[in-house]
């Protein structure tokens, strides 16, 4: 015991001094998001001490751009499911090498999505007020309490997987099948249950019509596996060109497959829901036309709607076609089409078709104000830096530069 | 911090001074949304447009509108778009009390723990407001489940109900929060039955009720099966014994699920930190009802539990210069509002989310 308490001091120590080095680029990384995390720093103290006045949030629409990048991230946080089953389940090669950049892909959104629940509350500073014990969680009525728990699970588990692999790896040991199979088989469920359970946070509530729909789930989990695994292939791109890992083609190339899948899922049940809502044109086609169309004054967020549309399209035609999905070029276009498409159908357009107009038909136009927006993007400045540190000791072990040498 | 002071010895304004003289309540510019406007004091260029648009309808609405109706409408959506004073910072972070922050969920409080708390609310409100504060903590009343009756007929729209609510209830004056809306409905439309979106809740007339216009006041409609207590991550608000549905304000985390959750609009967020001028302010306070409040807490209407418990009728209730507001005990089968039930022909809003208001309106 003493000896693997040895081994972690040096690996947490070898790991604190390998992320503060690196090449003039990963400085300057580094650099750029520590002043973006600096920046939502100054932004969330002045919405701390004014409120959350400084959102462009009111009553009729009474969350917005810190919500709608929770459900997105939530997305991106399950879709490592969809590298860990043919990684670990089926044992396939060249995704297994990557599986553990996309659980660690997991932890850093997971720790975002909090941070903007976090950010979003009016007092955060009485959060324990819903932790069991000193607090009352309305469990299990409040979906709200469902979710901050499996939140948690699911990033304790990823945290605890991807640091035993890691720490396994860096001490030189292979990895117990039977003590951590089990765990990561669990993270699947959770995966989906994060997803689902974010999912039914919207569908429960009966005063919105444009959430209250069955199909939501499944429409959460089809567009969290384009985004989530889309992303990937964005980063093991970029960690290609900037390190000496080595990803396969091939690998990028099964992950373009699957998103084929997912995303003809994904706009399958966009059509459903847009056929259900025009079709039987009840009074609560008015969220779908405020989407799709606009309303009489000309407001809506159609623009956004009609480009998540044609991104999520275009992304498919290249993921479809073997021709276009097998050339990297055309597989990183897509991935970032989907990224973008579905970044703005799940922030933009579940989110203000839900609560726009309100429950008594009031139209408040809301745009992010830029106090919001900078707490924003220091939240995603801290993931992203998360990520980066994590990605960076997981390739450094990997790839031998760093271990424990044992005497 | 900009309060608009009506000249004249006219009833207390807290929106700009309107031109209108007698029955003139209220002017469309007077939304709290647009006396919402903030400017980061040292940030160049900062937020916020708060855009807004008083109302818009379904498009469909208008085909059936007559070219006056419809001029009207477009008239009262330029006023109220365009007007919106900005409003000063407000007082920034309150000071941090100990006690406080560790007090239970009232629910769980102990008697003693009760009477703390009363002490406590006691020399903070004297405290902040240089005056002396009666601070009751009334129970539920046994054997009774509060009820409010509603007679459409009567209703003139006049609005003295939110004024006397806001001044009850303390609610904030800067920014505004107003806990009941009157919404303004065209008579021909109401044949078939309230949708509650087609109803305009900024209208401004030289005189109310206006020709052809029914109104609808609406608050929060004590649901039995209340969704918004059903959602909340805290157990901060909940149905008391007495059917009165109430919120701790000093457990509320402000995650607003509550509002998204609430079909009717009733609950209503503190964006900012709420503002009451010392000399209005009511200091015969209840924790779960008219207490004041903090930023970032979500509040509604508690049936003005600190009237009720005392067997005095609510605030809105007194005000209404024509008697269209009736209120009791819905269990005692001899009170007003059992008979109005029994009577009358009464309904409640949305009631195809089956959210079983205690708030009835009928037609006297």
């Amino acid at each position: 015991m003493t000896v693997y308490l040895a081994e972690f001091w040096h690996f947490t120590k070898e790991s604190v001094a390998l992320v503060a080095s690196g090449s003039r680029g990963y400085m300057l990384w580094v650099g750029l998001l520590l002043l973006m995390i600096l920046g939502g720093l100054y932004a969330f103290v002045n919405q701390a001490s004014f409120g959350l006045v400084t959102s462009n949030m009111r009553d009729p629409v009474s969350w917005g751009f810190y919500i709608g990048n929770f459900a997105f991230l939530v997305g991106v946080a399950a879709a490592a499911v969809i590298l860990i089953i043919p990684a670990y389940i089926y044992n396939w090669g060249p995704i297994r090498e990557v599986a553990l950049l996309g659980e660690l892909l997991a932890i850093s959104a997971i720790i975002m999505c909090m941070l903007f629940v976090t950010v979003d509350i009016g007092r955060p500073e009485k959060v324990w007020h819903m932790m069991p014990g000193v607090g009352t969680p309305n469990f299990p009525y409040s979906l709200l309490v469902w979710d901050v728990l499996v939140l948690n699970a699911y990033f304790v588990l990823n945290f605890f997987v991807a640091t035993y692999l890691v720490f396994m790896s860096y001490t030189g040991r292979k990895y117990n099948p039977s003590f951590i199979m089990p765990i990561i088989f669990l993270s699947i469920p959770l995966a989906i249950s994060i997803h689902t359970v974010t999912a039914f946070l919207f569908m429960g509530l009966k005063a919105r019509p444009f959430w209250n729909d069955a199909i939501l789930a499944p429409r959460f989990l089809a567009s969290a596996f384009c985004s989530g695994p889309a992303l990937l292939v964005l980063i093991f791109q970029i960690l290609r060109k900037v390190s000496p890992v080595q990803i396969s083609g091939a690998a990028l190339r099964k992950i373009g497959e699957l998103l084929a899948y997912a995303m003809a899922i994904n706009l399958f049940f966009l059509g459903c829901e847009v056929f259900k809502e025009f079709y039987s044109h009840s009074h609560h086609v008015i969220h779908a036309r405020f989407q799709w169309f606009g309303l009489e004054d000309g407001y809506g967020i159609a623009g956004y709607s009609i480009f998540a549309l044609t991104c999520n399209v275009t992304a498919f035609v290249i993921f479809v076609v073997p021709a276009l999905r097998n050339r990297i070029r055309f597989l990183l276009v897509g991935c970032v089409l989907a990224v973008a498409g579905v970044y703005v159908e799940k922030g933009l357009g579940l989110l203000l078709p839900g609560l726009t107009p309100d429950v008594i038909g009031e139209v408040y136009r809301y745009t992010p104000s830029l106090n919001e927006l900078m707490v924003g993007a220091g939240v995603w400045g801290v993931g992203l830096l998360s990520f980066t540190f994590m990605a960076k000791i997981s390739i450094a072990i990997t790839l031998g530069e760093l271990g424990y040498r044992r005497t | 911090m900009g309060n608009a002071r009506a000249t004249g010895g006219a009833p207390r304004r807290f929106g700009p001074a309107s031109p209108a003289t007698t029955r003139i309540r209220r002017s469309s510019n007077r939304s709290s949304r647009s006396r919402l406007r903030f400017r980061l004091p040292w940030l160049p260029g900062s937020p916020t447009s708060s855009r807004r648009k008083p109302i818009v309808k379904n498009p469909e609405r208008d085909e059936h509108l007559d070219a006056k109706g419809a001029s009207r409408r477009k008239f009262l959506r330029t006023t109220a778009a365009g007007v919106g004073a900005a409003a000063g910072v407000p007082a920034a972070a309150e000071a941090f009390d100990f006690e406080t922050f560790f007090q239970k969920n009232f629910r769980r409080m102990s008697d003693e723990e009760i009477e703390a708390l009363k002490d406590r609310m006691a020399r903070k409100y004297e405290k902040k407001f240089g005056k002396s504060f009666n601070v009751q903590a009334t129970g539920p009343v046994d054997n009774t489940l509060f009820g409010y009756g509603l007679d459409i007929s009567r209703c003139i729209g006049c609005r003295r109900c939110v004024d006397a609510c806001v001044q009850e209830n303390n609610q904030s004056r800067d920014p505004e929060i107003q806990w009941i809306r009157v919404l303004e409905f065209e008579r021909e439309r109401v044949v078939r039955g309230f949708e509650l979106d087609e109803g305009n809740p900024y209208y401004e007339h030289e005189q109310a009720p206006a020709e052809g216009m029914v109104y609808l006041p609406i608050a929060c409609q004590q649901c039995e099966d209340s969704p918004c207590t059903n959602v909340c991550p805290t157990g901060a608000t909940w149905e008391e014994p007495d059917g009165i549905v109430v919120i701790d304000y000093d457990w509320c985390i402000g995650c607003r699920y509550c509002m998204a959750a609430c079909p009717y609009g009733a609950r209503h967020f503190n964006w900012a930190a709420p503002t009451i001028p010392a000399d209005e302010v009511n200091t015969n306070i209840h924790p779960l009802g008219n207490v004041p409040r903090s930023r970032g807490v979500v509040e509604k209407c508690s049936f003005c539990i600190q009237r009720v418990r005392d067997g005095r009728y609510p605030a809105c209730h007194e005000a209404c210069p024509v008697g269209a507001r009736k209120f009791g005990n819905l269990l005692d089968p001899d009170s007003e509002i059992s008979y109005l039930l029994k009577h009358k022909r009464t309904f409640v809003l949305k009631s195809e989310l089956a959210t079983r208001p205690k708030f009835f309106y009928f037609y006297g």
